[in-house]
């Protein structure tokens, strides 16, 4: 069994390492995609301030509060005291509010945009109780540079897989495959293999170069970060293989796969957080597979997160491989029926 | 033509390596398998010849177990299709595609290694002329180079049962006819072979049996010589239409206006040509030949084009 599934596998990563214009597209397009948006978003930070609000700043009474009616300024309503205060020590938010029982805020005294929202608070309640947090500003690029990675290796895993498996079956390769002992379980099997070592090896290069050349924060463990592109990749090649578990046709798959990546490349926070947004929506994304991929990935590089921190979001991406990996099994067939 | 109780058991009395039984492929407008039965014998060379939409492939892919038929039976030494088989089998399909970007050699490796028993590669790649081909890229072989490389992948295992599945269509003549010798030479390792083929004479040249199938049944079967023999008892005498006097017209004939030439069927050839001689008929462009396989497909599934 082993034999057969590294004879796949081995076969596989021939044609796709021999696959020049793939293998470059994997490549290059993160590195013009991190440096492009780091150039952009390079300069002053953005014109729009944003404070995080207490739930209970939120009730009637307290939006009478004039601070509300500054423009200018996102009002993010949260519940976590503690994780809000942690970001705008990295000036992920310029400021922390609650103005009922009594108004207090949180600022970091070295965040230019703090300071300034600090003065617009003040002049419309001198009596709000100062906090001070400190802590060293994240970077835009910091923030992009997980959301752009995972959003490469969900194209990779699911492109990948899901339409080199269906071009496969149009094509009759699998056929051809099916009259010989491979099982159905080996031959997915070397396909799920192939393509994450593929994947990994592609994102350790990308990962390498943007790190020497963007410096980007990494304030985790290299363990706890490959844990979660090892589980992301697995739960995202799984969902490739249900998508191609018995599609003959190139067009359908690349709509189906479509589909399912437009919705994660908006919702999971690749290019911006979904702080703020409705719940629902929140609880949407949380079923997407890149969703905890990036909550966790980036709670390790920004935030120096241990495996143990982010064992909820590997747990979760772990039952989605088992999930779609028995989905897929169950609904795969060799040839279109 | 003569009417004839059609044969499928094997001309040898072992038992068979393959039996069909009953076997039914129902889509779900085409009922494209209709009640066929076979037994192909240990070593025997079996043709399946039809018309387009005849249900040949329908049938041969359910006996290599690739699909899986409405109801009936395929059993390989008396048991059910199952992964042993797949072991034991070598297949060449009508079509099929291979891994991009692999040479010649890394495909044969592919193959090789998903199977337990294994031929020995080099024997497979001389007898298949691969030799000069080894390092080349699949994607740029010549149609008849890549069916020599399909026919190695299919021997790669040493298959006791060896299926062929229209091999030699697009084939010159020369790449044909050396596909028939490598098969001649396959056969000599007492391989069964199951052939289906749209060239009557690499039927008649490859084949112990035959049956010919047509709106999904087996509408004859036997030895190529046998069926010959059994439903004809005479031969044809060719003549150019210009020789042809109106005078004869009662004599049995047939035109072929597009080869200009004209038919009679005849089993007493003497008699027809002292008839020939007697109208004065010149004998300079007379040809003689017997019935061929091509003659009894024709006579038995029609000479109208199949949509």
């Amino acid at each position: 069994m082993i034999g057969r599934i590294l004879a796949v596998l081995k076969a596989r990563n021939i044609e796709f390492i021999r696959d020049r214009t793939s293998l470059t597209w994997a490549i290059v397009v993160p590195l013009v995609l991190v440096f492009g948006l780091a150039i952009v978003f390079s300069g002053s930070e953005s014109d729009q301030f944003t404070v995080a609000v207490l739930d209970d700043a939120t009730t009637v009474e307290a939006r009478e509060h004039p601070f509300y009616a500054t423009r200018f300024i996102e009002f993010v309503p949260i519940t976590d005291t503690a994780d809000a205060a942690r970001k705008v020590g990295r000036h992920q938010f310029d400021l922390l509010f609650a103005s009922a029982p009594t108004a207090q805020y949180w600022v970091n005294p070295e965040s230019p945009s703090g300071y300034v929202v600090e003065r617009l608070l003040l002049q419309t309640d001198p009596a709000a109780e100062r906090q001070v947090v400190t802590g060293e500003a994240v970077r835009y690029v910091d923030w992009l540079v997980p959301g752009i990675l995972g959003m490469n290796m969900m194209f990779g895993c699911l492109f990948g897989v899901g339409y080199v498996v269906v071009r496969y079956r149009k094509n009759g390769f699998l056929k051809r495959l099916r009259a010989t002992p491979l099982s159905a379980f080996e031959f997915i099997t070397a396909q799920a293999l192939s393509r994450l070592l593929l994947i990994l090896g592609v994102q350790i290069v990308v990962f390498t170069g943007v790190k020497l050349l963007l410096d980007i924060s990494m304030t985790g463990t290299y363990l706890a970060l490959f844990l979660v592109a090892l589980l992301g990749s697995t739960a995202l090649i799984s969902l490739a293989l249900v998508v191609a578990a018995r599609i003959d046709s190139e067009e359908l798959a690349g709509g189906a796969l479509n589909l399912l990546t437009f919705p994660m490349m908006l919702l999971s926070g690749v290019f911006f957080s979904l702080e703020g947004s409705p719940s629902w929506l929140q609880s949407l994304a949380g079923v997407l597979p890149l969703t905890p991929m990036l909550t966790a990935a980036r709670a390790v590089m920004i935030d120096g997160a241990g495996v143990m921190e982010i064992l909820p979001q590997l747990t979760l991406l772990l039952g989605m491989t088992v999930l779609f990996l028995a989905v897929g099994s169950v609904l795969f067939r060799w040839r279109f029926v | 033509m003569q009417s004839h109780p059609y044969n499928t058991a094997p001309m040898t009395a072992s038992a068979p390596i393959i039996e069909v039984r009953n076997l039914v492929m129902r889509y779900p407008k085409v009922l494209a398998v209709d009640g066929v039965s076979l037994a192909i014998a240990h070593g025997e060379c079996f043709g399946l010849l039809g018309p387009n939409g005849a249900g040949k492939t329908t049938t041969i892919e359910i006996m290599e177990g690739i699909q899986a038929p409405t109801s009936g039976d395929v059993l390989f030494r008396g048991r059910p299709l199952d992964r042993a088989f797949h072991a034991e089998a070598g297949i060449q399909f009508q079509s099929t595609a291979l891994q991009d970007f692999l040479t010649v050699r890394e495909t044969l490796e592919l193959f090789r290694r998903l199977y337990d028993r294994l031929e020995n590669l080099e024997r497979v790649i001389e007898e298949c002329a691969l030799g000069d081909l080894l390092d080349r890229d699949t994607r740029k072989l010549s149609g008849g180079q890549r069916q020599r490389l399909l026919l190695a992948i299919a021997l790669i295992n040493e298959p006791t049962v060896l299926f062929l599945d229209e091999p030699t269509t697009g084939l010159d003549p020369q790449s044909r006819r050396n596909f028939w010798n490598l098969i001649d030479k396959i056969k000599k390792r007492n391989t069964t072979i199951i052939l289906t083929t749209h060239y009557m004479e690499e039927a008649y040249v490859l084949c112990d049996r035959i049956a010919i199938m047509d709106h999904g049944k087996i509408i004859a079967a036997g030895a190529p010589d046998q069926l010959l023999k059994h439903h004809y008892d005479d031969v044809i005498l060719q003549l150019p239409q210009a020789d042809f006097p109106a005078t004869l017209a009662s004599l049995e004939h047939k035109m072929l206006p597009t080869q200009q030439l004209v038919e009679i069927s005849t089993a007493d050839v003497n008699a027809t040509i002292l008839k020939l001689t007697e109208h004065r008929v010149p004998l300079n462009h007379l040809r003689i030949r017997p019935r061929n396989l091509e003659d009894l497909f024709l006579e038995l599934t029609g000479r109208e084009l199949r949509p």
